[in-house]
C-alpha cells in the first residue's frame, strides 16, 4: 500500500518535471533562432537580396564619385581650368544626399540580416566584430571629411589652401577605400573561408587575419575599386545627358555636352582595365575551389557570362558610337570618320565571337544536325582563347577611338610627328598580331598553358596603350589647334548612348554580383555554414534576372531623386570656355 | 542607289544573313571542315548584333544619317508613295501577327532548354566504399609514370564498354549514338575533356548520368554509372586512355 502511494508521488513529480522541461516556464536560457520568420510575400532571400544590391549600387556611387571628383579637381588645379573645379564641386554636392541614402539602405540591410538570418550574423560578427567597430568609426571620419571637402570648397579656393582642399578629397577616398576593403572581407569570407575553417570550428577559434585576408579578398578589392570609378563616371555622364536634353540655352547645352564627354572619358578609360581585374578574380576563384570555378564558368552560371558578354558588347558599341558622333563637332574630326566603319566591323565581329555560346540553345533537330550542343564549326568560338582575343581587340579598337578623338583638332608641330604616328600605328598593329597569335596558338596547347596566354595578351594590350598614349603626349606637345570643339553641337541621339552606358553598367553589377554570390549555392559560408531555409536552392536565371532588374529600376529611380534634390540645393554655375581642348 | 546608305545597309544585312544561314553550314565543308546549320537562337543573336552595327554605322555621321532616313521619310510623307505606305501599313501588322502566331502555336517538338555541359563536380565522392577528394587529385597512372600500362588496360575497357556510344574515333558518333538525345559527348578537340582535369572525368565516368548534381536538373544523360561495372583502377586507366587516344592533355592543377 505504502509502496503504491510512493509510486503515485514519484509519478506525479516526474510528470511535473517533464511538463516543466517542455513548457516555456522551464526554459532557463534564451537561445536565438537560426532564422527569423520568412519575409512576407517575396521571402527572406529576395528581401535581403534587393536591399543588399541596392545598397551596394549606392555604395559604388558614393565611393566612385569621390574618385571622379578628386581627379577632375586635380585637372582643374594643374590644368588651370576652372570648369573642372566646378564640375567636381557639382558632383560632390550630390554626394551629400547620396550618402544618406547609402547609410539608410545599409541600416535596412543590417536590420534585415539580424532579423532574418540571426545565426549567420551572429557567426560573422563573432569573427569580424573588431572590423565592424572600425567600419562604423570610419563612417564618422568619412562624413566629417566629406562635409569639410564640400563646405570648404569656396573657402579654400586658392594657393596652398586649395592643395589642402584637394588633400581632403584624397583623404575622402582613403576612408572610402578602407570601408570598401573591410566590407569586402566579410563577403569574401563567405565565399572563400580559409581551408582550416570547418563546420566544427567555433567562430571564436577562427583566426581574424586569415579570415579577413582570405583568398578572394584582394581580387574583389581591386575589381570593385576599378568598377566604382567606372560607375561614378558613367553616372556623371548620364546626369549630363539628362541635363543636356533638358537644356534651354546653348551655354547650358555646351556645359553638359562637355560634362558628358568627361564622364564618358573617365568611365570608359577606366573600364578598359576592368576585364583584367575580373580575370584575376575569376582565376583566384577557380584556384580556391575547382567546383566553384566550374559552376561559375562551365556549369549553371555559365549562361550569365553570355549575358555579360552581350552587355559588355553593348557598352563597347555605345561608348564608341558616342565618340564617333562626337567627331562631328570637332574641326578636323571628319578626316577620321572614314575609318570608323572598319573599327565598327572589328567591334561587331568581336561582339559576335564574344557572345557565341560554347553549348548552344537548340531544338532537337538542330542538336541532331550539330551532333550535340557544340556546333562543329562555331564551337571554337565558345572557348576562352577566342573570347579573350575578341575582347582584347575590342579594347584596342576603343582605345583607338579615344586617340582619334584626342587628336582630331590638333596639328602636331614637332618635326618627328610623322615618324611618331607611324610608330604608334606599328605598336597597335604588332599588339593586334600578338593578341591574335596567342588566340590561335591557344588551341594547340594544354588548357593550363592556354590560360597563361591570356595574361600575355593582357600585358601586351596594357603596354601598348601606355606606350601609345605616352608617345602621343610628346607628339602633341605645343600642337596647333584646328579650331575649338563646338561643345553643345551634338545630336540628341548621342546622349542616349550615355543612358545606355549607365543602365548597362548597373545591370552588369547586379548580374555579375549574383554570379559571384550565387556560386556559393546552398552555403551561407562555403562548406562551413549551410543554408537550411526553403530558399537554399540557387535561383533560376530567369528569376534572378527579374530580381536584379527590380534592383536596377529601384536604384535608378532613387538616384534620379537624388539628382532632383541636388538640383534644388544649388544651381550649377556654368563656366563657358572658348577653347576647351580634351585633357592631356 | 549603290552609294546610298539606306540600300547599303539593306545589302549588308542581307549579305550577313546569307552568310549566317548558308555560308557557315555549307562553305567550311567545301574545304574539308565540318559544319552544321546555325541554331535559330544563335542566328537571331548574330543578326541582332549585325542590325545594331548597321544602325550605328548609318547614324554616327550627320550627313549619312540624313541620307539614310530620306527613303523612309519619302514613303511616309510623299503623296505619290501612298500605295507603298498603305502596303507597309498592311504588311507590317500582318508580319507581326504571323510571327506571333508562329511563336505561340502548339508544336510537337520538345522546347529548347539551357543545358550545362560541364556541371560542377562535388568536392569529394565515394566509390567502392572509399571517399575520394577530387580537388587536386591526379591520375595515379600518370603520377606514377605507368602510362603504357594504363593505355593498354584503358584501350580494352574503352572498346568493350564505351565505343558503342562515343565512337571508334572518340567523336561521339558510335553505333548507338543516334539513339540518344542529346548525343554522346565527342571527346576529341579542345572543347570538352581537354578543358577538364582527369579527376573530373573520373568522377563523370564513375557516377554517370545518375550521379549528376542537383544543380541544373533535370539532366538528360544516358551515361551509366561505371562504378557499378569497373574497378577504380580500370576507371583511371580508361581516363588516361581517352586523353592519349584523343591526342590532348588534361587540364592540370595550378601551382599554389
Amino acid at each position: 500500500m505504502r509502496t503504491t502511494r510512493w509510486m503515485w508521488v514519484a509519478g506525479i513529480l516526474g510528470g511535473l518535471g517533464l511538463l516543466a522541461l517542455f513548457s516555456p516556464l522551464g526554459a532557463q536560457t534564451y537561445s536565438p533562432p537560426t532564422y527569423g520568420e520568412d519575409f512576407p510575400l517575396i521571402g527572406s532571400r529576395a528581401a535581403i537580396w534587393i536591399v543588399a544590391q541596392t545598397h551596394l549600387m549606392f555604395a559604388a556611387f558614393v565611393l566612385g564619385v569621390p574618385m571622379f571628383a578628386v581627379v577632375t579637381e586635380a585637372i582643374g588645379i594643374w590644368g588651370k581650368d576652372e570648369r573642372y573645379d566646378r564640375l567636381s564641386k557639382e558632383f560632390t554636392r550630390l554626394l551629400l544626399v547620396a550618402y544618406s541614402a547609402t547609410a539608410l539602405l545599409g541600416g535596412l540591410f543590417l536590420f534585415l540580416l539580424v532579423t532574418l538570418y540571426p545565426a549567420l550574423f551572429s557567426y560573422l560578427s563573432e569573427i569580424f566584430k573588431v572590423s565592424m567597430w572600425i567600419y562604423a568609426a570610419l563612417f564618422f571620419f568619412e562624413s566629417a571629411t566629406l562635409y569639410m571637402y564640400y563646405y570648404g570648397w569656396d573657402r579654400w579656393k586658392t594657393g596652398r589652401a586649395k592643395l589642402g582642399h584637394w588633400g581632403l578629397g584624397i583623404l575622402l577616398n582613403v576612408w572610402g577605400t578602407a570601408v570598401l576593403f573591410i566590407a569586402n572581407a566579410w563577403l569574401t569570407f563567405m565565399m572563400s573561408p580559409p581551408s582550416d575553417v570547418t563546420p566544427d570550428t567555433a567562430p571564436a577559434m577562427v583566426q581574424f587575419w586569415s579570415a579577413f585576408a582570405n583568398a578572394t579578398w584582394m581580387p574583389i578589392n581591386i575589381h570593385r575599386l576599378i568598377a566604382n570609378a567606372v560607375f561614378g563616371g558613367s553616372i556623371v555622364a548620364a546626369y549630363a545627358a539628362y541635363r543636356f536634353l533638358k537644356a534651354k540655352s546653348d551655354e547650358e547645352r555646351a556645359h553638359y555636352d562637355w560634362m558628358g564627354y568627361v564622364g564618358n572619358l573617365i568611365a570608359i578609360g577606366v573600364f578598359l582595365v576592368l576585364p583584367f581585374a575580373g580575370y584575376w578574380l575569376g582565376r583566384e576563384i577557380y584556384e580556391y575551389n575547382q567546383q566553384m570555378g566550374i559552376t561559375m564558368m562551365g556549369g549553371f552560371m555559365s549562361w550569365l557570362w553570355i549575358v555579360q558578354a552581350f552587355l559588355i558588347g553593348v557598352l563597347f558599341l555605345a561608348a564608341n558610337y558616342y565618340l564617333w558622333i562626337g567627331l562631328g563637332r570637332i574641326p578636323g574630326g571628319e578626316r577620321f570618320s572614314r575609318y570608323t566603319k572598319w573599327m565598327l566591323a572589328v567591334l561587331v565581329i568581336g561582339f559576335i565571337v564574344w557572345a557565341t555560346p560554347h553549348s548552344m540553345i537548340a531544338d532537337r533537330d538542330e542538336l541532331a544536325a550539330m551532333g550535340g550542343t557544340h556546333h562543329p564549326f562555331l564551337g571554337v568560338l565558345g572557348l576562352m582563347s577566342a573570347k579573350n582575343t575578341a575582347v582584347n581587340l575590342m579594347i584596342l579598337t576603343t582605345f583607338l577611338s579615344f586617340l582619334m578623338y584626342r587628336r582630331a583638332n590638333k596639328i602636331p608641330t614637332v618635326s618627328w610627328a610623322k615618324t611618331g604616328t607611324i610608330t604608334q600605328g606599328g605598336l597597335l598593329a604588332v599588339c593586334s598580331a600578338v593578341v591574335l597569335f596567342y588566340g590561335v596558338y591557344g588551341y594547340f596547347v594544354p588548357t593550363i598553358t592556354r590560360i597563361g596566354f591570356s595574361v600575355y595578351q593582357v600585358l601586351w594590350v596594357l603596354f601598348t596603350i601606355l606606350a601609345v598614349i605616352g608617345l602621343d603626349l610628346f607628339i602633341m606637345r605645343r600642337a596647333e589647334s584646328r579650331g575649338p570643339i563646338r561643345w553643345g553641337q551634338m545630336p540628341e541621339r548621342s546622349q542616349y548612348a550615355l543612358f545606355i552606358l549607365v543602365v548597362t553598367f548597373t545591370w552588369l553589377m547586379g548580374l555579375m554580383g549574383f554570379a559571384r554570390s550565387g556560386i556559393r549555392q546552398h552555403w551561407h559560408v562555403w562548406e562551413v555554414m549551410r543554408d537550411t531555409t526553403e530558399h537554399a536552392a540557387t535561383p533560376a536565371l530567369g528569376y534572378a534576372a527579374q530580381v536584379i532588374s527590380v534592383c536596377v529600376i529601384v536604384f535608378l529611380l532613387m538616384i534620379a531623386f537624388v539628382f532632383w534634390i541636388g538640383g534644388m540645393i544649388a544651381k550649377p554655375q556654368l563656366v563657358p570656355d572658348p577653347e576647351p581642348v580634351p585633357a592631356d | 542607289m549603290r552609294d546610298h546608305p539606306f540600300w547599303q545597309a539593306i545589302l549588308v544585312f542581307i549579305a550577313a544573313w546569307i552568310l549566317v544561314r548558308w555560308g557557315i553550314p555549307y562553305v567550311p565543308p567545301l574545304v574539308g571542315i565540318s559544319s552544321a546549320p546555325v541554331p535559330t537562337s544563335v542566328e537571331l543573336q548574330y543578326m541582332l548584333t549585325v542590325l545594331v552595327g548597321i544602325l550605328i554605322w548609318v547614324s554616327d555621321n550627320e550627313v549619312r544619317w540624313k541620307r539614310f532616313k530620306e527613303p523612309i521619310r519619302n514613303v511616309m510623307v510623299q503623296p505619290e508613295r501612298k500605295w507603298m505606305r498603305v502596303a507597309f501599313l498592311v504588311a507590317i501588322p500582318l508580319l507581326v501577327a504571323f510571327v506571333t502566331y508562329d511563336t505561340v502555336r502548339p508544336k510537337v517538338t520538345a522546347p529548347v532548354g539551357l543545358r550545362s555541359v560541364h556541371p560542377a563536380n562535388p568536392t569529394s565522392i565515394t566509390v567502392d566504399g572509399e571517399s575520394i577528394i577530387l580537388e587536386g587529385l591526379e591520375n595515379p597512372f600518370r603520377a606514377e609514370g605507368r602510362g603504357d600500362e594504363a593505355y593498354a588496360l584503358g584501350l580494352d575497357i574503352y572498346y568493350q564498354n564505351c565505343m558503342a556510344c562515343h565512337g571508334d574515333y572518340l567523336d561521339g558518333q558510335g553505333h548507338y549514338a543516334h539513339g540518344y538525345n542529346p548525343l554522346p559527348l565527342p571527346l576529341r578537340g579542345g572543347g570538352t575533356i581537354a578543358q577538364l582535369t582527369e579527376s573530373y572525368v573520373f568522377w563523370r565516368i564513375a557516377k554517370g548520368g545518375a550521379g549528376l548534381p542537383r544543380e541544373g536538373q533535370p539532366w538528360n544523360s544516358a551515361m551509366p554509372a561505371w562504378e557499378d561495372f569497373l574497378t577504380v583502377e580500370e576507371m583511371w586507366a580508361v581516363t588516361y586512355f581517352l586523353y592519349e587516344q584523343a591526342g590532348i592533355s588534361p587540364r592540370t592543377w595550378e601551382e599554389h
